[in-house]
């Protein structure tokens, strides 16, 4: 199962935001009564002490991708926009488990991480915890495999994303409100 | 200049020219009213915090400057709440002060404490919480812009008391200092847009102008009126916009929407190009959206970019200021030969002609292929739809049941042409809204988009004191005037001579009307009643003048009595007929096309 839905249901957005407090429950606050879906939600500082990073992904069936932007972008302390086609952009998320791996399993699991490249960070007598980073469908595949041995605990950070590089056309477009080149809305 | 929180937010309002402020103290904003008693800035004691925010929002609406409003922290600033929501929806300007409590006790369950921010986030365009004494002119002025450019709307500011009694060192920012690196209002419109606007527009056959509030807050009036008197296109004003374009004028055909008149409604309906400026396609005007101007194309010009495509693809979307963009648009009418000529001009009583006729476009150019004339037809159709579906009441002499419609229309015809008029919400706005003749700008002072009852007295006592030199009237109905009536204690003791007219039905008349013709006749706690309160003791005891009126033929003595008061507020009592419904009407839900009018239009008879 992938709980993004599918690849043409989400959407991307990386939003620069200033680094003031209530930001984010502006933001959330926007999505709740605007009645737009969110897949996930990240925040991070950004290279600017003054502004941070939200990356979220949006459902776009719950509203046009374009609305969704616009009325974020009315919200005052957001400083610009890019919306990332995920065709488009290399996505990667974090995953940390708590997998049951007693005497029979463990070995098995510890080959399952090895296969998927993942990082044991932890062990205990009857667990492992163990780490995961790669693409999000990469992730939802890891979490099928290990269910299968008893999940304790689990959490996955959401998405972050930047654009692909290698084609210009590849390109993460600015939605709007990029300092030079678009103005926005009062 | 060492100064304390509360001494620098009063003088950065003066710095603002904040000439007048509405509010009513309590103990987080105590400091701050201190400096008030050395400040020019007039304050007006209210009796509850929501007549503060209605009064400034009054004052926005016919001043176009931003109304500020202060309460003091917890219930002060949650009676506000309102208000702003209110302004919110209606872009209205209004800056709003709450005092919060200590720094150290916010979150901690405090005695009235309140988030208001959070509260609020939702409905203000923004909020701040100050949380250093050194921003506080750098937030005040930041409010402020954020207030009045770009879409007005409401902001708030929150002052923990601890702020405001702290010392800074006094300054002024400058317009780069303002510290908004997310907020860049969008002003003039895409020029590439506005030429393919200008060639839609001459090659339109039905068009119709949809202006909305948007022109009145970017005053845009004039601007407004050059491009229908220079291309003959009628316009349709709505709720917020009425007064934006003058009802007399021949090219005018009213209020659409959900009470709006036939032909304002059908003419949206039937027409091949909508040219919707600073309005929003509200769900009161477009009914069922799916049915709504099936045939029509749609430019689309708004300042906020969000509210393109949000309810009705737009052919051509232009982010900007009303007047510019407007402006802009007659520019490329002059480039394509449409030009302006004197001779256009009709208004208030010209003649139909000498609005559409205009001056003959230059040869060889695109305009010559569009003679004024082309639309012709389509006048000849609207003419007779007018001529067809007019509003209609039924006011019968002596002592029988008193018309609302009636009330309005005398009161029109006994004030002055530029007198601004209140309303409340209910049957009674509409009533004013269609029988009013709004022949200036910022005449009309209502709730459009959040529909709040009891704004009619507060927002008329604001606008009086915006516009001291104009008569003001409230139209109100019983209902609403049992919200926010001891306002008026608040314009006696200031001597603040307004006059409420209400439209007393004795009902939630506008209630009752969807239960009568929604509900099958079973009209469920609606019944307010004629007499309780005494709306005349009422009204004395609060120190005004109180006048009641029964029969039709006591009207015009009534209002010309409160017409000729002039040091204190006046309510007068007009017992109206509780039976009488608005129409035309479109069911919430359906379609334009299923416009009710009314019934005796049809062969029905009325009550
Ligand atoms: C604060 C608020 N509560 C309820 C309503 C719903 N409502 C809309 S119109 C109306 C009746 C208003 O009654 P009144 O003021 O007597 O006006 P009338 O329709 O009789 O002219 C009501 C209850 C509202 N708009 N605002
Ligand atoms: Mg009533």
């Amino acid at each position: 199962m992938n709980m993004y839905g599918t690849d043409q249901r989400h959407h991307i957005l990386t939003v620069l935001v200033e680094n003031k407090s209530g930001v984010l429950a502006r933001v959330a606050s926007l999505f709740s009564r605007r009645g737009y879906n969110i897949f996930s939600l990240a925040v991070a500082p950004s290279d600017n002490p003054r502004f941070s990073r939200i990356t979220i992904v949006v459902d776009v069936e719950s509203a046009p991708l374009d609305q969704i932007v616009k009325q974020l972008d009315k919200l005052i302390p957001v400083v610009s926009i890019t919306e990332l086609d995920p065709a488009h952009s290399r996505e990667r998320e974090l995953l940390l488990a708590t997998v049951e791996a007693g005497p029979e399993s463990r070995g098995q699991v510890i080959q399952l991480v090895g296969v998927f490249e993942g990082k044991i960070v932890d062990v205990g007598p009857a667990h492992l915890t163990v780490m995961l980073a790669g693409a999000p469908t990469k992730l939802d595949d890891f979490e099928d495999l290990i269910r299968g041995y008893g999940i304790v605990e689990m959490q996955r950070t959401g998405r972050v994303a930047l654009p692909m590089l290698d084609r210009a056309d590849h390109r993460g477009q600015p939605a709007t409100g990029t300092a030079d080149t678009t103005e926005k809305a009062g | 200049m060492e100064l304390t929180g509360a001494q620098a937010l009063i003088k950065s309002l003066e710095m603002q020219h904040v000439e007048v402020m509405f509010g009513l103290p309590g103990g987080a904003i105590l400091p701050v009213y201190d400096p008030i008693l050395d400040s020019s800035i007039r304050h007006i004691l209210v009796r509850h915090e929501q007549g503060a925010g209605h009064m400034a929002q009054g004052y926005a609406q016919v001043t176009g400057r931003p109304g500020v409003a202060m309460a003091t922290s917890g219930p002060g600033a949650t009676n506000v709440v309102t208000p702003l929501a209110d302004a919110y929806m209606d872009s209205t300007p209004l800056v709003a002060i709450t005092g919060q409590v200590a720094t150290a006790a916010i979150g901690t369950d405090a005695f009235q404490e309140s988030d208001i921010t959070g509260i609020t986030m939702g409905i203000t365009k923004h909020n701040w919480l100050i949380t250093d004494v050194d921003d506080i002119p750098r937030v005040v002025a930041e409010a402020f812009h954020v207030a009045t450019t770009g879409r007005p709307g409401p902001v708030l500011i929150d002052i923990p008391k601890d702020i405001a009694q702290s010392t800074m060192t006094w300054y002024w920012p400058a317009p780069a200092d303002l510290d908004l690196p997310g907020y860049r209002p969008v002003t003039e419109g895409d020029p590439a847009l506005v030429m393919e606007a200008a060639e839609l527009l001459l090659a339109a056959e039905r068009p119709v102008i949809y202006a909305g509030g948007g022109i009145l807050k970017a005053r845009a009036a004039d601007a407004l009126r050059e491009l229908a008197e220079r291309t003959g296109i009628p316009v349709v004003t709505t709720l917020m916009a009425r007064g934006c374009f003058p009802d007399s004028h021949p090219l005018c055909l009213g209020m659409p929407g959900m009470h709006g008149n036939y032909t304002a409604v059908t003419a949206m309906q039937k027409s091949d190009l909508l040219i919707a400026l600073g309005s929003r396609f509200d769900d009161r005007v477009t009914g069922k959206v799916s049915a709504f101007a099936p045939g029509a194309k749609v430019i689309h010009v708004d300042i906020d970019p969000a509210e393109h495509n949000k309810v009705r693809a737009a052919d051509v979307a232009i982010a900007g200021d009303c007047r510019l963009v407007v402006e802009e648009l007659l520019l490329a009418l002059e480039a394509r030969g449409l030009s302006h000529s004197e001779a256009t001009r009709g208004g208030r009583g010209g003649s139909p002609s000498d609005a559409v006729a205009g001056a003959p476009a230059a040869p060889g150019t695109m305009a010559e292929r569009y003679p004024r004339e082309r639309l012709a037809p389509w006048r000849a159709q609207l003419g007779a739809w007018q001529e067809r579906y007019p509003l209609v009441y039924d006011q019968q002499p002596g002592p029988g049941p008193l018309k609302p419609q009636f009330v309005i229309e005398c009161l029109r015809d006994q004030t002055p042409e530029d007198t601004i008029v209140a309303s409340g919400v209910g049957q009674h706005q509409m009533f004013a809204s269609q029988w009013w003749q709004f022949d200036h700008p910022y005449t009309w002072v209502n709730s459009g988009g959040l529909g709040t009852m009891g704004f009619a007295v507060p927002s008329a006592i604001g606008a009086k004191v915006g516009r001291p030199d104009k008569m003001v009237w409230a139209v109100d109905g019983d209902g609403c005037f049992q919200m926010t009536a001891q306002e008026l204690v608040t314009a006696s003791s200031e001597r603040i001579p307004v006059k409420i007219a209400i439209l007393n039905n004795a009902y939630l008349g506008m209630v009752r009307q969807w239960q009568e013709m929604f509900y099958e006749e079973r009209y469920s706690e609606v019944y307010l009643s004629p007499d309780l309160p005494d709306y005349v003791g009422w009204a004395e005891s609060m120190g005004c003048v109180g006048i009641r009126v029964e029969s039709p033929d006591d009207v015009a003595t009534a209002i010309d009595k409160a017409n000729s008061v002039d040091d204190r507020p006046v309510v007068v009592d007009f017992r109206t007929d509780a039976f009488e419904k608005v129409f035309p009407m479109v069911a919430a839900g359906s379609s334009n096309d299923d416009i009710i009018v009314d019934p005796s239009l049809i062969g029905g008879s009325r009550p």
